[in-house]
């Protein structure tokens, strides 16, 4: 719960304003790098699995 | 268009005949290495293996699109400069789009890399392209760097003071001085684009000369070279 209110805390604040970090022992990630981390995945995994539209000449 | 057409002798590339003239002209072995390497319907194919048809296949040129529009604006911006991008409405566009379309560029060539490691794509003589991809990569960081350091606002002062002393701590801090304004600049609107854009060039005719790397399960398909400075009794026979 605490990272959901970060992250939607990441989204909608001004970017102008020091940003929020997690921070795991040695690991430190802002928000905002999280964030954009978690969309390239996503963007990795739907290329995988989304269905490429065929050709016109293609059957 | 199959893999096996030959390029008739009429063609403009083709070198089959010689003039004695030419011999020893660098320009002509040149000419000889780069078109028989890259004949036109190698250079701009008109098909790709099936295997291509995967949405994984599409993130290098989105990537190589991301930076036209990156040079684009930064063409504009160099023209304009500070004083019209940090004030005027049509500035802050133009620096904005240069901004945002860096970040999708990086978007785009890092889920490229993760689809290129996963299928090993520096298989079948492609260790080059492999190669040049992830200096392109590592000059790109640089570039980016460099960028964040000529904003001319309390922003990149701030970045370049922090960057400062990891850069003393490791040593080069005099050699690459990221509070030196002008050098900063220099090396972001000119030398690292050149060399990023030249190791873009060198990236694509590679791919281009090796072909789309299959996926690690798929046979690749059965590539002939194109006969293209044979001897004429070879070509029409």
């Amino acid at each position: 719960m605490p990272m959901l209110m970060a992250f939607a805390s990441a989204l909608t604040s001004d970017l102008n304003e020091p940003a929020h970090y997690l921070v795991w022992g040695f690991v430190q990630v802002s928000i905002g790098n999280l964030v954009v981390i978690l969309i390239m995945v996503l963007l990795f995994v739907l290329a995988l699995v989304l269905p490429f539209p065929k050709g016109k000449d293609e059957s | 268009m199959t893999s096996t057409e030959q390029v008739p002798v009429d063609e403009p590339f083709n070198m089959a005949e010689e003039d004695p003239a030419e011999t020893g002209s660098w320009t002509v072995a040149v000419r000889r290495k780069f078109f028989g390497t890259y004949p036109p319907e190698k250079l701009l194919p008109a098909r790709q293996p099936a295997y291509m048809a995967s949405w994984i296949y599409v993130f290098g040129v989105l990537t190589i699109a991301a930076l036209v529009v990156i040079i684009a604006s930064g063409i504009v911006l160099s023209f304009e400069g500070p004083a019209w991008y940090h004030t005027s409405s049509f500035g802050l566009f133009t620096n904005s789009l240069h901004f945002w379309s860096v970040q999708l560029f990086f978007v785009f060539m890092v889920v490229h890399l993760w689809g290129k490691f996963w299928m090993a794509a520096w298989r079948g003589r492609r260790a080059m392209t492999w190669i040049t991809g992830a200096v392109a990569f590592i000059v790109s960081i640089g570039t980016a760097f460099t960028g964040y350091l000529v904003q001319t606002n309390l922003d990149s002062q701030w970045i370049s003071f922090e960057a400062k002393d990891g850069l003393n701590t490791v040593g080069i801090g005099a050699w690459f001085n990221v509070a030196n304004l002008g050098q900063t600049l220099l090396l972001h609107v000119f030398l690292l684009p050149l060399v990023l854009g030249a190791l873009t060039v060198i990236h694509v005719l590679l791919v281009r000369k090796h072909g789309i790397v299959p996926p690690i399960d798929a046979a690749a398909p059965q590539q002939e070279p194109v006969v293209i400075d044979a001897p004429e009794a070879e070509v029409q026979s």
